[in-house]
């Protein structure tokens, strides 16, 4: 395994940790000793591989970007998760944590969700095996990804709105654990990010894991070796510990990418909030800021344990980058390689965009972690 | 185990008053709320409090209903911080003990030692982070421990027997008995589970055990009470403060409380 186990704690380095209620502390546990049992069950990892290839599409293909490649003066690869069922990388965690709650006898899943891709995913999970889905998604957010929200309802799943504080994904997550204090008998929490407490940052990670096996595989492929720079969006940081899990025993150069009104690593300290200690966006008192990103699934003020555990160890960087630069690169791409990318991987290609004289020459494999259906209407109103 | 093993101000005044025969009763009450909130923490104590919860907001209180996640809004709105809250508890007076519970996100960005002298300089005896579970309780409690600040401890319906007696042995001040599965809120009943949970820590503990979420009203005090030493009530308070009932107001629900369990 690239990427080790957290300790018994939970802990990466001095991150992550379980600061739950006690109220769910046995569920947690439960929760952690079912994965431990089925990420080493054939019969499981059957069943999740047969998912992936014949419902999910896997693997997702790699694409070089020819003419975008020679606009920047690089070479640019895409690894191709927007081309996944449901439009993006999240439906890998999904159907593992669904294939597990049912394992577990749990028969409804709570969710949170920012952009919906997540909660799509989610619903989409439910609704393939026949179990009862509800989504918190925060007010702000279900009006700008308002198709999501009828996706969501589509596939049979409840939307109920967060209403609360900042009204964005920080809130979803504090109504889905809320609920979940209340239900934990009969309901698994279905965290959308590697983040959260012991055992999701590490369980999570490990069902993208297969992002990064995968892109290996095929840049060695077509490189013969690892490209020079592996870079991801981060938000909670699902798709970049996936992708970095292929790379990061190589050379390559890892690179995470934060929007600049949500840079947890870039410009928070440590802090603890929904369940693990990592870098947070925060006040002098402790009280968690509201991040502001154009991108709903970006639009968080902490970040996984582990990326600030890559962070603090000097194993992974991370830039950020502005709106304006990230609507640059939504159309750039589109316009270049006729791929519509989600704004969340959008930040990833912002950078390379901008560090592009730094990256001259050089081989870049960038997780194209979702695709830019869900945010056409949003940029509708933005470009005019 | 760490240093401390005597028992502590709040504890020994909650023990004493239980061992008299009396039946607990801690009001919560949100600090920062409105400008009268420490006028109500004196009204409250007057009524028949035991010991008073001051809730220091924190913006994501996962275990808060929508009554006292209202109340931390808008006291944060008001521009309400830790230290604020506890430079005006300072020379409040009060009378009887203070506990406070807030998040902690909170003791950890202060820093554990500051934020321990700080509550022991306002005069607080002990705190409740209902986010800080017993595997994760440890630097803090001895941060807590070293400067006399009691730790108080929740024990939730789900725990497993085993977890029972060694939540019970971290706790200092009292043993904080979840009421049932879910957030903070007013209930039409007590549920089954307040009673079950404060028979099972009976069995395993001396010091006192309260039953806070979900004790609503004079006559769920009364039934919790006939297992468990006393109560926490935060919403039906809190609820009160906004709806302007004011410290008389609020004062007078504590007071027809205590009244109920002294019959």
């Amino acid at each position: 395994m690239a990427l080790p186990e957290p300790s018994a704690e939970g802990r990466f380095g001095t991150f992550g940790g379980r600061f739950v209620p006690e109220t769910l502390v046995p569920a947690c546990a439960e929760l952690e000793t079912a994965f431990r049992e089925a990420w080493v069950d054939p019969a499981f990892r059957t069943e999740l591989d047969d998912l992936l290839r014949d419902y999910a599409g896997r693997p997702s293909p790699l694409t070089e970007c020819h003419r975008l490649s020679d606009h920047l003066g690089l070479r640019l690869l895409l690894k191709r998760e927007d081309l996944n069922h449901t439009g993006s990388h999240k439906i890998n965690n999904v159907l593992g944590q669904a294939l597990l709650a049912r394992r577990m006898g749990k028969s409804r899943l709570v969710a949170e969700t920012g952009a919906g891709q997540h909660g799509v995913a989610s619903a989409t999970a439910a609704a393939l095996m026949g179990m009862e889905c509800v989504v918190f998604m925060g007010e702000v957010d279900i009006e700008r990804q308002a198709l999501n929200v009828f996706r969501m309802k589509l596939l049979g799943a409840e939307v109920l709105p967060a209403s609360s504080g900042s009204r964005t994904l920080k809130d979803a997550v504090n109504e889905a654990m809320r609920d979940w204090v209340a239900t934990v008998e009969t309901t698994h929490y279905c965290l959308g990010s590697a983040m959260g407490p012991h055992p999701y940052p590490w369980m999570v990670r490990e069902f993208h894991t297969v992002i990064g096996q995968e892109a290996s595989a095929q840049c060695q492929a077509l490189l013969g070796g690892p490209p020079d720079v592996v870079t991801a969006c981060v938000g909670g940081g699902s798709n970049a510990i996936g992708i970095f899990s292929g790379f990061v025993d190589t050379p390559a150069e890892l690179v995470g990418v934060e929007p600049a009104g949500g840079a947890a690593v870039g410009r928070g300290v440590p802090g603890v909030v929904h369940g693990s200690k990592s870098y947070l966006l925060q006040d002098e008192w402790g009280q968690v800021s509201e991040a502001h990103s154009i991108s709903a699934g970006l639009d968080y003020p902490g970040v996984g344990p582990e990326h600030s555990h890559l962070a603090s160890i000097g194993r992974a960087r991370y830039e950020s980058v502005t709106d304006a630069e990230v609507i640059d690169a939504f159309q750039l791409l589109s316009r270049t390689e006729g791929i519509i990318p989600a704004l969340e991987p959008a930040h990833a290609l912002a950078w390379v965009v901008r560090d592009k004289a730094a990256l001259a020459g050089r081989t870049v494999l960038l997780n194209l972690s979702g695709r830019g259906d869900k945010d056409v209407a949003q940029m509708m109103d933005i470009l005019g | 185990m760490t240093t401390v093993t005597g028992v502590g101000t709040l504890e020994a005044e909650l023990r004493a008053r239980r061992d008299g025969g009396r039946k607990l009763l801690v009001p919560y009450v949100t600090g920062g709320l409105g400008d009268d909130w420490v006028e109500t923490v004196r009204a409250v104590a007057a009524a028949g409090a035991d010991a008073i919860e001051i809730g220091i907001p924190f913006s994501d209180p996962v275990m808060d209903g929508p009554v006292i996640q209202a109340a931390s809004e808008q006291a944060l709105a008001a521009g309400a911080t830790p230290s604020s809250i506890l430079e005006e508890l300072r020379g409040a007076d009060v009378g009887v003990p203070l506990v406070v519970m807030t998040y902690y996100n909170i003791a950890f960005h202060m820093g554990h030692e500051r934020f321990a002298h700080e509550l022991v300089g306002a005069g607080v005896s002990g705190a409740i982070l209902p986010d800080l579970p017993l595997d994760e309780v440890g630097p803090w409690a001895v941060a807590a421990d070293e400067a006399g600040v009691e730790t108080i401890m929740l024990a939730a319906p789900t725990a497993p027997d085993e977890r029972l007696p060694r939540v019970c042995e971290r706790a200092r001040g009292f043993v904080y008995a979840v009421g049932l599965l879910g957030v903070t809120g007013e209930r039409q009943e007590l549920a089954d589970s307040a009673l079950v949970i404060a028979r099972r820590l009976k069995a395993v503990t001396d010091k006192p055990v309260l039953i806070g979420v979900g004790v609503s009203d004079a006559a769920q005090a009364v039934a919790a009470c006939e297992v468990a030493d006393g109560v926490v009530m935060g919403t039906s308070v809190v609820r009160r403060m906004l709806e302007g009932a004011g410290p008389i107001g609020v004062a007078a629900f504590v007071a027809e409380v205590r009244a109920a369990l002294d019959e």
